[in-house]
């Protein structure tokens, strides 16, 4: 009876105690940024507006494998591969419905050539919603973005214009058919 | 049935398979490359490693390959144990594979990707040079990416041992093992799509479908069939943003098994082509200014003609579409579309199969035939997958020679080595040489009527109850007793023939044949192949073989319904254009522009087997149901809608109940209101992208998700996969099985029936035991300087798929094949063209295997319309001649051309 | 008509127009305090610090569409919002504010708000069987079962005050209190009466009517714009009454605490009793801010099970030590 008593008493006395506490939030110093008024600083890795990059040499990163588009929990990525004269791979077109997406940075960790890469612009908003639909030309910037390095055809084994078989990083020349010497 | 343990789990096996076959039958995964159902072992790739144990003492067991290995009663064997060497064995393989999974079209269905993920392997720990190799232009279907190779040695199993091409094959050695031509060119063999299908990882892919590529996942695909043919073979079909993009093979044992021809998969691309007719139009008379018509006032002015208008079916419509048309103008006014020679021979066809005492042939039957006589059907070119399983059938000597030593039937290498060349025998009668003569013991060159009267001999060699032919030459005798012997000897044997040399005494005397080896424990396998996917049903919705497209045009008709077909190509110009002047209202339904439908003063457009559902009924009377793959632009409707108010299901129960034995018609589906889990079934596969953003670009506001009304599919990825419920078998997907390979999660036995779909329903049971006989008909005498036979290409002389970019790139002009001597005679030079009677001029061709006096002359090939020629023709050397610029000898492959001809037009 | 007597026009206008105003403020006020204890900012947007904030959500409220679900009892649903922002006014009127500052002084003051207050309870119930939704009934069954269970020893928790007072009217209650506030001899009494206010505004932690968590916003899942609104005010107006409440029964409603009385009674008079509204009321968004909520199985064992016998101990001791000084 008494444990119950004492019980019950400690229930009473832990939510005098969380009155007490939030009570001396009041003296405490605002976590508020106070955004228009105050401009945060956003990192790097922060998951905003989504751009498509280029690689080291200006062309297209993107080689339209559809990753992005597969990851999208909401579907709100499509494209359709197209490809140049010299085989290289590219969207024919790349459509983003921002009005669905949730900025989750799936597409950007499925992408394999580090073409899609989300920035920490977040200012998106519109008043037409029709205007959050969004194509290649829209999101296609002249740089590298935030992978300065990488760039998918040196390290594929798949030859485009300006880089024969064999060419790639760590790449033997092609063999010959016709030899039967070891 | 053995018992055996594997990692502790008692299994029921078979021990005349392989254990990788029996191991993946009862659901287990092992991953592999180089076996394959339809191929059998190897051994090349060592991924299916296991362990094998000796007795129940053993606790190192050693390292066998699965697909090596015959199941023992009570042995022992571990999946788990081997997992590391498999890792390593898979490390090694991916050595030298180029980092391009993105930019590969085999990407999401690559079997290498799953086996790879299967087995563990996922760091290159490597780091040396990658091997690389050139790749090699292999024509307009195929794509070549050589670096992707694990060197399985599928391709050439397939190409070569299987399909019988010859101008591929594995090159270097060592690790610098090469798949491809001895020069760039493009693949000869008609079955070179298979290529990419078999091939596990992406050397060989699919080229027109790599020009508009998007993924497995993002393709709506359902249940369909191949329009190309009489095979009727299963596809699956693949849709994205409103176009057709590519159609794989949908596994049927009885129909196609695991491949599809060339046609089939590469001639679908007409479904996109700019000459569809998109929207309906009407005039008021043939030559004034067509308007559009809105869907309500084309059906109703379609409606209001059809009382006092005969309607003309089509060969290449569905049953549904037919059977509506039939209902629509009454049976009496309903014409086959068809000539009366063709009509003749399709209910020729029906009537053997019903009457005789022989088995109808389906490709499982055609595969286990020791024996095979192929009367006058060039099978190649107009029944190209049933030539593949004739050239399995070749190879039941060797499987019995194995049988007899007492080794299993998988061991595939090893049966070639022991049958060497020796071969089943399979003996043609034909107007040419054919692409099967290769495997042919004898081949006989002559006219249809002479190998008919061949044929009727054979029978009568037989059977001598069978009505007997005189006047043979001691050669044809001696080619007589030969087969005749060779089929009675056999235990399965097979006659091949059909509508293709146009021959009713053919098909008669090819009944007798199958008639005669009837006896008292066996009966013949007959196939009969007949025109188009549809004649069959057509054939059993004709309740007279009088009402063809000629009487039609007799019938001094004032209207007239044409359901897709283009009159142009059943009969002579002249004939179809003064029936079209003396019509005062004619109305096309059709997907394609055609001579008949610019002609008419109503045009309804209509849907392809893409965009529809119906029931066709193949060359063995099976009727097979396809359902629509994507729902096309509004304007766009099935002729079946457009003929009839009642719904598709309506339709199909009225085909089966006016169809006599037609019952099975409607239990080809599995009925409205079907579901799995209270939901329909998904034509899209659950990872389908972009839903939100596709028509974003059109209008933010997503629309709502098309409906089908009719159907028991969805045009939404909405549903359960059909891992639960295959009833309805869309496209093959299992876990960690993402690529086509995953259809044994399907079968009831790797490589056997599936489970839960439907193979079709054949239409005529065949449970007779009397023999009756066909006439020996005298060939009717023609007169003229050559004898005309018809030549096919699989490439071009079919209607539809004819319009499609990539069989355009493999399909020539009109042509005129010929004897040497022949065109000596007529003095042709190299680049000489020739005139044929009141029919311009077309280049020609020699071919040493044609009997001198008879002239081939292809079928649907632009530049000469076969049906405006008679039976006999005069040649002369034709003046003014230029070169056509869509003629392409080199196009042409044919194992007798000779050399002259080669330089005749060419190549551009 | 025009002077500071009970029942005066100008009493019933100012009180009216200034509770009206306080409950609109209430709702800036109570958020921006939330902020502050949550380490926030709270609204400050609208006007100087936010004030006219309400202001901005009435516009938003009254341009709202204003629908009414077409599965819903249509005349119910339109009528229920209504009910709890008229009860809760109507109680207001026996609020005693300073001597001669009061709209009416009944002898049965105290019962009439209790009834009052009963009264309030129909808005959540009704509006939550017209609205014809699960959650929303939810909603109205959790509303009456805790009206019901609460107000029961509500009522018995100022039966002491009354014993001592020997008055239901409230104005005699207050001027009972002239020697000594209640809340010393009716500790308990206040405490109980404290978290049966809290309970019968469907005041966090009580807010289970609504229980966001669990049942969407319960009784009011199918409210939208002003109807949606009524609900919000006639809280907040609820939440005023208990704040009033409690300074009027327990710490004797205007008089100033330790002599600190000031110029004439009347202003001494309505700044004490609002300066003790005030803390009441904060110590309520404290209350808001700070506590969690109970399970609903805890709340009725908690009313049954420990305030009631709570307040009869009380009410049979301060009866007891009653009659014994009396005799």
């Amino acid at each position: 009876m008494l444990k119950i008593f004492l019980h019950q008493l400690n229930i009473i006395w832990s939510q005098i105690v969380s009155l007490w506490l939030v009570f001396l939030h009041l003296f405490h110093k605002s976590d508020t940024v106070e955004y228009p008024d105050v401009k945060p600083h956003m990192f790097p890795r922060w998951r905003g507006r989504i751009i498509l990059t280029r690689d080291p040499d200006g062309e297209e990163r993107c080689v339209a494998c559809n990753l992005c588009a597969v990851a999208c929990p909401v579907d709100c990525i499509a494209l359709q591969k197209t490809e140049d004269e010299d085989g290289r791979w590219y969207p024919e077109f790349f459509r983003i419905n921002f009005s669905r997406c949730i900025m989750c940075g799936f597409c950007e960790e499925a992408c394999p050539t580090h073409a899609i890469q989300l920035t920490p612009d977040f200012e998106m908003a519109e008043y037409v919603r029709q205007d959050m639909v969004w194509e290649k030309e829209h999101m296609l910037i002249d740089g590298t973005g935030k992978y300065h390095d990488y760039n998918f055809y040196k390290v594929a084994g798949k030859a485009i214009g300006g880089k024969g078989k064999g060419e790639a990083l760590d790449e033997l020349p092609p063999t010959d058919r016709r030899s039967l010497m070891p | 049935m053995v018992k055996i343990t594997v990692d502790g789990k008692v299994l029921e096996v078979d021990e005349s398979k392989n254990l990788l076959e029996e191991i993946l039958s009862q659901g287990e995964d092992l991953p592999y490359f180089c076996w394959h159902p339809s191929m059998g072992s190897v051994g090349s790739c060592r991924q299916c490693a296991v362990i094998e144990y000796a007795n129940d003492e053993d606790e190192r067991g050693r390292l066998n390959m699965a697909c090596m290995t015959a199941p023992r009663e009570g042995a022992r064997y571990s999946i788990e144990k081997a997992a590391k060497f498999r890792a390593q064995a898979i490390e090694s393989i991916m050595i030298n594979h180029p980092h391009d999974c993105p930019v590969c079209e085999e990407g999401g269905e690559c079997h290498l990707q799953d086996m790879t993920v299967m087995s563990g392997h996922n760091y290159r720990r490597y780091d040396g040079k990658k091997k690389t190799h050139t790749n090699q232009y292999l024509g307009p279907f195929i794509g070549h990416e050589m670096n992707r190779c694990i060197t399985c040695y599928r391709c050439v199993r397939f190409y070569k041992d299987y399909a019988g091409g010859t101008d591929f094959g594995p090159q270097a050695s060592h690790d610098n093992t090469y798949f491809g031509r001895w020069q760039e060119g493009p693949l000869e063999s008609e079955f070179s799509g298979n290529l990419a299908e078999v091939c596990p990882t992406g050397v060989f892919t699919d080229k027109p479908f790599s020009k508009h590529y998007v993924r497995k996942w993002d393709l709506q695909t359902a249940p369909s069939l191949c329009a190309g043919c009489s095979v009727g073979c299963n596809t699956n079909p693949g849709e994205r943003y409103g176009t057709l993009r590519r159609v794989v093979n949908r596994f049927n044992d009885e129909v196609n098994g695991y491949f599809l021809c060339d046609r089939g998969r590469f001639g679908t691309g007409y479904v996109n082509s700019d000459e569809r007719i998109t929207v309906s139009m009407t005039r008021s008379a043939h030559d004034a200014a067509p308007h559009l018509a809105s869907t309500d006032e084309a059906r109703s002015q379609l409606q209001a003609m059809a009382a006092n208008s005969i309607g003309i079916g089509s060969p290449r419509a569905s049953l549904e579409a037919n059977f509506a048309l039939r209902e629509l103008v009454g049976a009496e006014n309903f014409y086959a579309g068809i000539s009366t020679n063709e009509l003749a021979m399709s209910r020729q066809i029906l009537d053997i199969y019903r009457s005789r005492p022989v088995n109808i042939a389906n490709i499982k039957d055609i595969e286990a035939s020791d024996a095979v006589l192929i009367l006058g059907e060039d099978v190649t070119n107009t029944a190209a997958r049933l030539a593949l399983a004739l050239r399995q059938s070749v190879r039941n000597l060797g499987k019995k020679m194995a049988r007899d030593m007492k080794f299993p039937e998988w061991q595939d290498a090893a049966i070639r080595q022991l049958t060497m060349d020796r071969k089943s025998p399979l003996y043609i009668l034909s107007a040419h040489a054919t692409r099967l003569d290769d495997i042919a013991a004898r081949v006989k060159i002559g006219t249809a009527a002479n190998s008919a009267r061949l044929g009727f001999a054979i029978a009568h060699e037989i059977d001598s109850s069978a009505p007997a032919v005189n006047g043979l030459s001691a050669d044809e005798k001696e080619l007589v007793t030969t087969i005749a012997s060779a089929l009675k000897e056999a235990s399965q044997p097979l006659i091949i023939s059909g509508t293709g040399a146009m021959s009713q005494a053919l098909i008669a005397a090819a009944a007798n044949i199958a008639t005669a080896l009837n006896g008292a424990d066996k009966k013949a396998n007959l196939a009969l192949v007949s025109a188009e996917a549809n004649s069959m049903g057509l054939a059993l919705l004709m309740e007279s073989s009088d009402n063809s497209l000629d009487q039609a045009m007799a019938s001094n008709a004032k209207a007239a319904i044409v359901l897709e077909n283009d009159l142009y190509r059943r009969a002579p110009a002249s004939s179809v254009d003064s029936f079209i002047n003396g019509l005062d209202q004619l109305a096309v339904l059709d997907s394609l522009k055609t001579r008949t439908g610019e002609q008419a003063n109503l045009v309804l457009a209509a849907g392809t087997f893409a965009e529809t559902s119906g029931t066709f009924v193949n060359y063995e009377v099976r009727a097979q149901h396809y359902y629509s793959v994507f729902k096309p632009v509004d304007t766009i409707r099935s002729s079946a809608f457009w003929l009839s108010d009642k719904k598709l299901s309506e339709l199909t129960q009225g085909c089966a109940d006016s169809i006599s034995g037609g019952a099975g018609i409607a239990t080809l589906t599995p009925g409205e209101g079907f579901s799995v889990s209270g939901m329909k079934v998904p034509r899209q596969q659950h990872r389908y992208s972009g839903r939100t953003a596709m028509r974003a670009n059109i209008n933010v506001h997503e629309p709502k998700q098309e409906q089908d009304e009719e159907g028991i599919l969805t045009y939404s990825m909405e549903g359960v996969s059909a891992l639960k419920d295959a009833t309805v078998f869309n496209t093959a997907w299992a876990g960690g099985w993402n690529s086509n390979q995953s259809v044994f999660k399907f079968q009831s036995h790797t490589g056997a029936a599936l489970k839960q779909a439907t193979k079709g329903h054949c239409l005529v049971e065949n449970s007779v035991s009397e023999k009756t006989w066909s006439e020996v008909t005298d060939a009717e005498k023609v007169t003229g300087d050559f004898e005309v036979f018809p030549l096919y290409h699989l490439f071009g002389s079919e209607e539809l798929t004819a319009n499609t970019e990539a069989i355009k790139a493999k399909a020539t002009s009109a042509y005129i094949a010929i004897n040497e001597a022949d065109a000596s005679k007529l003095g042709l030079q190299a680049s000489d063209g020739v005139s044929v009677e009141h029919n311009g001029a077309v280049p020609y061709i020699i071919r040493s295997s044609i009997a001198p006096g008879t002239v081939g002359i292809p079928v649907g090939l632009k530049g000469l319309n076969f049906r405006d020629l008679p039976a006999a023709i005069s040649l002369q050397k034709a003046t003014d001649w230029a070169t056509p610029s869509e003629w392409h000898a080199a196009n042409i492959i044919v194992s007798d051309k000779t050399s002259v001809n080669a330089e005749n037009g060419g190549e551009a | 008509m025009f002077s500071f007597q009970v029942g005066s026009l100008l009493n019933i206008v100012l009180i009216l127009g200034v509770v009206l105003t306080l409950a609109a403020l209430l709702i800036w006020m109570e958020r921006r305090l939330l902020g502050f204890f949550n380490d926030r900012v709270g609204p400050n947007r609208v006007g100087p610090f936010g004030i006219l904030q309400s202001v901005a959500d009435v516009v938003k409220l009254i341009t709202k569409e204003d629908w009414v679900p077409p599965f819903a009892d249509k005349l119910t649903f339109i009528v229920a919002p209504m009910i709890i922002p008229i009860v809760m006014l109507l109680s207001f009127a026996m609020i005693p504010f300073a001597p001669g500052v009061g709209i009416i002084d009944m002898n049965i003051g105290l019962l009439f708000v209790m009834a009052m207050a009963g009264l309030a309870s129909y808005s959540a119930m009704l509006g939550g069987i017209a609205s014809n939704n699960k959650f929303a009934l939810l909603g109205g069954l959790r509303a009456a079962g805790q009206m019901i269970s609460y107000e029961v020893f509500m009522g018995v928790s100022i039966l002491g005050v009354v014993i001592l007072s020997d008055s239901f009217s409230l104005r005699g209650i207050v001027e009972a209190q002239q020697d000594g506030w209640y809340v010393i001899p009716q500790f308990i009494g206040f405490i109980v009466f404290m978290v049966a206010a809290l309970a019968e505004s469907h005041r966090w932690p009580f807010d289970l009517p609504e229980g966001e968590a669990e049942i969407i916003s319960g009784f009011n899942t199918e409210y939208s714009g002003m109807k949606f609104g009524l609900f919000f005010v006639g809280e907040y107006i609820g939440m005023l009454l208990m704040a009033c409440l409690i300074p009027v029964l327990f710490f004797g409603g205007w008089h100033a605490p330790f002599g600190l009385e000031f110029g004439n009674e009347i202003i001494s008079g309505v700044f004490w009793m609002g300066a003790k509204t005030m803390l009441f009321v904060c110590f309520f968004i404290l209350v808001r801010a700070a506590l969690a909520r109970p399970r609903y199985d805890q709340l009725m064992s908690y009313g049954w099970l420990v305030m009631l016998p709570l307040s009869l101990l009380n009410l049979l001791i301060t009866g007891a030590i009653v009659l014994i000084q009396g005799s």
